[in-house]
């Protein structure tokens, strides 16, 4: 079927190949064209030799989510050719290397394959292994290029701003996206009849992936204090802030850092940093994945008890225990949501795309700060690792930092007295003071039970009076806390409601399903615990398709536990192999429910 | 002993700091362990060399994990931030609360349950990073709160109360933290206060971690006939190998020395230490001979005590990573990033 910008490649390669910079060439052509496009990374727990995916979709609807449909498969890696013939979409193209033909495996009716010798003519143009192997995942760009009419003008312009300090590397690159050009110009019909078209809808916008976006978040947000242990696939938030620290952070007298990066020993140990650093007055912070939350889930009780501040990104992976590490799931909520033994919650918020990674981090800091407990942003794998389209992101040159109910050296001084744990206000926040800053201001912080007053006890009454103020707490925070986004399209009793990286495939679904006149309402939570607003919208609805991305239905369970939604209307739509939920999906499942109710 | 209240009055005689503070001005609540319990002496050995150093109390920040001797930070400094973490966690947090504010002082103390089994990996990390802190072991080779089940530092051969002697490796702190590369690692006794105070002082203002570990009997678990961690058998095997003064900054060494025996060591902060070898055959300076001089004698049941390693030119924590001297908390938050128009700058990365 013809179609102009509305495309899907999919590259196959081998890890360690060097192919993410021929795949991000191809996903920033097109973005340069004005198109929207988006880059999602399939790839193996694995350092090299295994295969690897990327898909590009274009979209000039400027779609974010994945379209679960092959139009144009590149078969880089002969060791996934039979899996990767079967992905393409009925009608789509597959491009492989044919300087070995593989007629008989690579043959499907329904498609068209097309072979390129890539290997013979870079062995032929190009001298040794490295640069041949190379200069192959270079030249594929120059076949995508002839194939879907990409502008080889803003191809050239790409590769001399990504050589600029090494202009040799920009004729070797040139010549192998031409040899890939020339022949498929000479060879095939070009373009094809799905092919890109020039827009101007790119303007003001960015492509990056959530973990670059949240350790900008932190660099702005003035966190000085980073306490992580590598995981996948978190690593790259802590790498990204430890990148903007390096360049912004280094004071311009001494040459000092201006923030403490500790690589720990373990989570518990990332954590326990995070809070002594936090206690004392710094703003910290720690990255991680599901196994990581595991471990530190003593010590994130113990802040929710002695109400220490601490922000905890945790970019979700496919659990459980190792799971699939470089694989995507909304699968810790409720782990998260209840860490720790004893009566704890924590609050959650929920970015739903880079775009809100970045706002979400300075948001995380001063929700932390202000309520005084540790704040965990739930991103994922999805959201953190991969290429999303988002509006650029902007600061406020008139932020001021909320840091919360903390007093100084004067108002100790002027106080008469400072009780570590008395709700003075009746927001349930009690007051804090930082060591170093007045001796009237010294308290015990521990985890042990305590009394309003901040002294050890193991009387009931003084027990339960704490753990029964931060009851009031919780409440507070639920008024301040980001509220939901909620859509009303027509009037009627059906709705879609979803977290995080779920927004872009709903989005699409909801389109999808006006296209076939089915008009259901949304809402999108963005932290826990839920907004009275999402509690009314849920009562104003007979049905709510629960849309997530995990095996059990844990926001539906948050939001009976939490906001005492009726069970009966959450129709749970959960989509949990680890790959990124799509629309069609979501569509499939709210039309089979339908016409069931209908039925019935 | 908690039914005794602490009397409020002072005697108007006490010596006072230059700070014009009292020693019981940095005492704290009455201690809730057993009468006779040796962290109660180490509670006092702390609450003197805090004083006679002149530590603004808000200034010194008082750091535990759980168990007998984590609960004694409750017990000295009333005026100081205290921080009863988690069982194991003590250096962790210290590491953090180091990271945003490195003008504080911070003690820690742990036990041998807390250190050396949950809290061995945070115990040896903190050693590698050379975390500015004074680590204070109390060492009693049994559990007290769970009642007597026997810890990672006993002996073989120690006999508990009740059941088999324990057959198993020792895990010494000492021998661990030089082999880790601790940059100050002493030994003491509880009852030794002499000994004690000024390594504690010493400990306190070395620029680095150091390791306190100090035999501290358990006087309701493993105080009985049998045990290597009982008062008896830590006083009647337990050698000064070399003892330290403590000399602030300003002050002469006033003390004679005869000769070879003393040797100085200047601080960060500009005090000295004076070590008094009562072997003169043994070299504080030297790993690889200390380590040698502890097995040998460890292996002949002797217990050695006093300043046994220091490496005062090894950079701390911040100095290593190359961190401003300003505390990282006080760094105010608008001066951290490069505003509004670096960042279209640097998203022009993305586009």
């Amino acid at each position: 079927m013809a179609s102009i910008n509305d495309v899907v490649i999919k590259i196959a390669t081998v890890n360690g190949t060097g192919s993410a910079s021929a795949n991000g060439l191809l996903r920033k052509a097109i973005f340069r064209m004005g198109i929207p496009v988006v880059g999602k990374n399939y790839f193996p727990s694995n350092i090299q030799g295994l295969p690897t995916w990327y898909e590009i979709r274009v979209t000039g609807a400027g779609y974010q989510s994945r379209a679960n449909r092959l139009d144009v498969m590149v078969a880089m890696n002969a060791q996934t050719y039979t899996r990767d013939l079967a992905d393409v979409s009925p009608g789509g193209w597959l491009i492989y290397d044919s300087t070995w033909p593989r007629s008989k495996l690579l043959d499907r009716e329904d498609i068209t394959v097309l072979g390129i010798p890539l290997s013979r003519m870079c062995n032929e143009t190009f001298d040794g292994a490295r640069a041949r192997i190379l200069m192959k995942n270079i030249s594929y760009v120059g076949v995508i290029a002839a194939l879907i009419d990409i502008d080889l003008d803003i191809v050239t312009q790409l590769i001399e701003e990504t050589f600029a300090d090494k202009s040799h590397l920009i004729d070797s690159n040139m010549q192998a996206i031409r040899l890939g050009f020339d022949y498929a110009m000479e060879n095939f019909v070009c373009p094809l009849p799905k092919k890109v078209e020039a827009l101007d809808k790119t303007k003001g916008h960015i492509v990056i992936d959530g973990n670059t976006a949240a350790g900008l978040g932190c660099m702005y947000a003035g966190a000085t204090v980073g306490a992580w242990y590598p995981i996948t696939p978190s690593t790259s938030l802590m790498d990204a802030f430890q990148a903007f620290c390096s360049e912004y952070r280094i004071d311009a007298e001494t040459g000092k850092h201006t923030y403490c990066i500790i690589q720990a020993e373990d989570e518990l140990a990332a954590i326990g940093m995070v809070l002594g650093a936090n206690w004392n007055g710094a703003r910290a912070f720690t990255s991680t994945s599901g196994p990581g939350i595991s471990l530190m889930s003593e010590f994130i009780g113990f802040a929710y008890y002695a109400e220490i501040p601490a922000v905890i990104f945790n970019v979700q992976r496919t659990g459980p225990s190792t799971g699939m590490p470089t694989r995507t799931q909304q699968a810790d909520i409720l782990s998260c949501a209840y860490a720790s033994h004893g009566d704890t919650k924590h609050v959650l918020l929920f970015p739903a795309d880079p775009y809100e990674c970045f706002g979400t981090a300075v948001a995380a800091f001063d929700l932390a700060e202000r309520l005084q407990t540790p704040i965990m942003v739930l991103s994922d794998l999805d959201i953190g690792m991969n290429d999303w389209m988002v509006p650029e992101f902007a600061w406020d040159e008139n932020y001021v930092p909320d840091r919360g109910k903390v007093l100084s050296a004067q108002d100790l001084e002027e106080a008469e007295s400072f009780y570590r744990y008395l709700d003075v206000d009746g927001d349930g926040i009690p007051y804090r003071s930082l060591p170093g800053t007045h001796p009237k201001g010294s308290y015990f912080t521990r985890g042990s039970g305590h009394t309003k007053l901040g002294a050890y006890t193991e009387d009931a009454d003084e027990y339960q009076e704490v753990v029964d103020r931060l009851l009031v707490k919780w409440e507070t925070a639920r008024d301040i806390l980001p509220e939901p986004d909620i859509e009303y399209s027509k009037s009627n009793k059906a709705a879609i409601l979803t977290i995080g990286s779920g927004h872009a495939a709903c989005r699409e679904a909801l389109d999808r399903l006006k296209e076939q006149d089915v008009n259901l309402n949304y809402c999108r939570i963005k932290a826990f615990p839920i907004h009275k607003s999402a509690r009314e919208f849920m009562e104003k609805h007979d049905v709510v398709y629960v849309v997530e991305q995990n095996r059990d239905a844990q926001l539906r369970a948050l939001l009976i536990l939490d906001a005492e939604a009726d069970p009966k209307k959450l129709v749970p739509v959960l989509h949990y192999n680890g790959n990124p939920i799509y629309s069609d999906f979501i569509v499939e499942k709210a039309l089979e429910e339908i016409s069931k109710g209908q039925a019935a | 002993m908690t039914y005794i209240q602490k009397p409020s009055i002072t005697h108007p005689g006490l010596p006072k700091n230059t700070l014009g503070l009292t020693a019981r001005d940095y005492e704290g609540t009455v201690s809730t362990l057993c009468a006779g319990c040796g962290h109660d002496s180490v509670t006092a050995a702390i609450i003197q060399a805090v004083f006679e150093l002149n530590i603004e109390p808000h200034m010194l920040a008082k750091m535990s994990g759980i168990g007998c001797s984590s609960k004694t930070p409750a017990y000295f400094v009333s005026e100081a931030h205290g921080f009863n973490s988690v069982h194991g966690r003590m250096p962790s947090v210290t590491t953090g609360a180091n990271a945003a504010n490195r003008a504080l002082t911070y003690i820690g103390v742990s036990g041998d349950g807390d250190s050396l089994s949950i809290g061995v990996g945070q115990f040896v990390h903190a050693i590698r990073r050379n975390l500015n802190m004074c680590y204070v072991l109390e060492n009693n080779g049994v559990y007290g709160l769970t009642k007597g089940q026997f810890s990672a530092s006993a002996d073989i051969g120690s006999k508990p109360k009740k059941g088999e002697a324990n057959q198993q490796e020792p895990i010494d702190p000492v021998s661990t933290a030089l082999s880790l590369g601790a940059t100050f690692i002493a030994r003491s006794f509880s009852g030794d206060k002499e000994q004690l105070v000024p390594l504690i002082k010493g400990a306190l203002m070395h620029n680095g971690f150091a390791l306190v570990d100090v035999i501290s009997p358990c006087v309701t678990f493993n105080d009985h006939v049998g045990s290597t961690k009982s008062y008896a058998h830590t006083r009647e095997f337990y050698h000064h190998v070399v003892d330290i003064d403590f000399v602030p900054p300003a002050e002469e060494i006033k003390a004679a020395y005869e000769d070879g025996e003393a040797m100085t060591i200047e601080l960060h902060g500009g005090s000295k230490i004076v070590l008094r070898k009562v072997d003169k055959s043994y070299d504080p300076t030297s790993r690889a001979s200390a380590f040698k001089y502890l097995r040998e004698h460890f292996n002949a049941g002797e217990i050695i005590t006093g300043l046994l390693y220091i490496d005062e030119s090894r950079k701390e924590m911040h100095d290593l990573m190359g961190n401003i001297d300003t505390p990282l908390s006080q760094l105010p938050l608008d001066t951290l990033h490069p505003g509004a128009d670096e960042l279209k700058n640097i998203l022009k990365r993305y586009t």
